[in-house]
């Protein structure tokens, strides 16, 4: 892919005020990730985690500064290219409901592949067809294939769920994985098993990890932690005040 | 996209199943309205093919056309026989069937004529009545049945039936002393005619011989052979259907009997009388249609509030969509793909739904009314108002899409819960 030299996220003097703000909520001269690199992100609510995430995901545009993903700057992009740069090269977890409940689990997974070309093509580099790819993630996340392959998004336990969204985000290897608080719907056994999961696939595919958690007892395997307040020169002014999101 | 659409709508059936219900509903009474109208029509066009004019009582053209050849309503007066002599003799006219209408049998209307109505009147494409079993008349106290007459009382040759006066399905007198002897069935012909019980003239003199004053005269009666002896020829009859020599001469007939001295009588074309008839009709016909065009919309609104309604519910479906890569444009489409679904389910149950109804209810209003509505492929109207219903469930199903793309910008990839 990349060269290795080439860092996957890079922020400078980036500043970002919503339409009806009247002081930035976002301020950050500069943040990188190097490629391959796994870091914890740090963000209690308030600290602007929601609009960073937004920024590198390219759905917001920072008024100010340059944001460049995988060796792209976000700024030259339109908004249309914006989107699709996403579904190309980014693969999201959310805290819960990731997937659509009503779609079986491999249709689930294969979901960025309808969407994005570069992710289906990716996806059966090794010479695997789609759905052995997805039998592949499955088995990797510890799922039985045969077990849930066709099985109804919404009849899975809540940690099989948060599997089967690594699984879609993995799917088609973008370069870089988005996970928010992905284990924060989960007890604290399932949490560890989860982040080694998570962790050694991320590994294998080669991809670059930004994990974002409010919950520093995880942090201990991650290359690096990130603590968005000390980050975000925006956030030290409402520390004091607590909660906004 | 269209199978996420359709694994979407299964996963909330009772209210897609609701919004195509209420499609099929609007699409079913909408092509009905429209069929029977049409059909309406062609059946009353098709009841009188061949007649140059209809003659009678000076009245309306309309109510003279409805009572002598759609047996709805009754005759204000007779015309005399010595009238009806009179224009038989006249030179432009070919032939002329005489019709006696006023009594019936079980509900249906007897008809008191010549052996002339079976050689002339024709229906549809100038077709002649034919006899499926039996005779015509040839006795004073023989009666050809329609079709239908047959079938609905299971009357069979020779079986005897007593006729009472007046048109009412309850029979307050009836001629008893003179039954009547089925001779012959007709073939059903779609028209009045199978709704008929055909006597000849003579006939209907003949079960009104101990009659007087709207009674049965006292005593035992007099007997059928006694009745035959008799003088039977008819003093009056209700209407006349004549054929002319030359269709040329129509207009020329028809004021000279119009102006005809001894008697008030009033001769009508049964085009133009049909054609005024249509313009009566249209207003009610308008209103069928505007109430339907207004049950559509009614379907298409229902369709629209069960997609906005959901818009909200779904944000979460479409954050997920959106954040595998689903572009605002994606979740646009989903939402028309789903609309289209609904509305062309809709329309296909609702035509389903028609063919049941005109199925069921061409029975009754055959038997009612003598209304022949034939099933039949859907016509050029049919499939304009269908491609107008469709498009219309695309334009409806185009705002919640256009909401849902503006949610999903505005929403970005966060997850409101």
């Amino acid at each position: 892919m990349d060269e290795t030299t080439h860092p996957t996220v890079t922020m400078e003097d980036v500043s970002f005020t919503w339409p009806a703000g009247e002081r930035p909520v976002l301020d950050i001269a500069q943040f990188s990730i190097a490629q391959g690199e796994r870091v914890f992100l740090r963000g209690p609510s308030g600290s602007g985690k929601t609009t960073l995430l937004s920024l590198i995901g390219a759905v917001l545009s920072p008024q100010s500064g340059k944001i460049v993903i995988d060796g792209v700057s976000l700024g030259t992009l339109r908004r249309g290219q914006r989107d699709q740069f996403r579904a190309d090269r980014i693969g999201l977890v959310f805290q819960q409901f990731n997937l659509l409940p009503f779609l079986s689990v491999s249709d689930n997974i294969q979901l960025p592949c309808r969407f994005s070309k570069q992710r289906k093509q990716r996806a059966c580099q090794s010479g695997l067809s789609l759905n052995e790819e997805t039998d592949r993630l499955l088995q990797a996340m510890h799922l039985s294939p045969s077990e849930v392959r066709n099985q109804i998004a919404n009849k899975l336990s809540v940690g099989q769920q948060q599997r089967v969204a690594v699984a879609r985000a993995l799917i088609g290897h973008p370069p870089l994985i988005i996970a928010d608080e992905p284990t924060s719907a989960l007890d604290s056994d399932t949490q560890q098993a989860f982040l080694d999961l998570l962790f050694r696939e991320i590994e294998s595919a080669g991809a670059t990890l930004l994990f974002v958690s409010h919950d520093i007892a995880l942090a201990d395997k991650f290359d690096r932690i990130v603590d968005l307040r000390e980050l975000n020169a925006a956030a030290i002014n409402e520390l004091s005040t607590g909660t906004h999101t | 996209m269209i199978g996420i659409a359709w694994k979407s709508l299964l996963n909330r059936w009772p209210t897609a199943l609701l919004a195509v219900l209420a499609i099929a509903m609007s699409v079913t009474l909408i092509l009905t309205v429209e069929k029977v109208r049409r059909d309406a029509r062609s059946s009353f066009t098709q009841t009188v093919s061949g007649t140059d004019l209809i003659i009678g009582a000076r009245s309306g053209s309309v109510q003279l056309l409805l009572y002598s050849v759609f047996r709805i309503g009754n005759a204000t007066n007779n015309i005399s026989w010595e009238s009806v002599e009179d224009i038989k003799k006249r030179k432009a006219i070919d032939w002329v069937v005489p019709l006696s209408l006023g009594d019936s049998h079980a509900g249906f209307r007897v008809l008191g004529t010549s052996l002339d109505y079976f050689k002339h009147y024709t229906y549809s494409n100038r077709t002649a009545l034919q006899l499926s079993e039996g005779v015509l008349f040839d006795d004073v106290f023989d009666a050809v049945l329609g079709s239908e007459v047959a079938a609905e009382l299971g009357y069979g040759i020779n079986d005897s039936i007593v006729v009472a006066h007046g048109t009412g399905k309850v029979a307050l007198v009836e001629h008893d002393r003179q039954p009547f002897r089925v001779s012959g069935i007709l073939k059903p012909t779609g028209t009045p005619v199978d709704r008929a019980i055909h006597i000849s003239l003579e006939g209907i003199e003949a079960m009104h011989v101990d009659w007087q004053n709207g009674a049965n005269k006292k005593g035992a009666g007099t007997d059928a052979d006694t009745v035959r002896n008799m003088d039977l020829s008819p003093s009056a009859v209700t209407a006349l259907l004549v054929g002319l020599k030359s269709r040329a001469t129509v207009f020329r007939e028809q004021r000279a009997i119009n102006t005809y001295r001894a008697e008030p009588l009033l001769a009508i074309l049964p085009g133009v009388a049909l054609q005024e008839l249509w313009s009566l009709v249209s207003v009610a016909e308008m209103a069928l249609m505007i109430v339907s065009v207004c049950v559509v919309v009614a379907g298409l609104i229902n369709l629209l509030s069960v997609l906005l309604a959901g818009l909200n519910e779904r944000r979460r479906e479409m954050a997920v969509l959106r954040s595998a890569g689903a572009r605002p444009g994606h979740v646009f489409l989903l939402l028309c793909i789903e609309s289209a679904v609904l509305t062309i389910f809709g329309i296909i149950a609702g035509l389903v739904l028609h063919y049941l109804f005109i199925g069921v209810g061409a029975l009754f209003l055959q038997q009612r009314f003598g209304l022949a509505i034939s099933l039949s492929l859907p016509s050029a109207t049919d499939l304009k108002i269908l491609i107008t219903i469709a498009i219309a469930g695309l334009l409806a199903g185009s705002l919640p899409a256009l909401q849902a793309y503006r949610n999903s910008l505005a929403d970005g990839l966060s997850q409101r819960l």
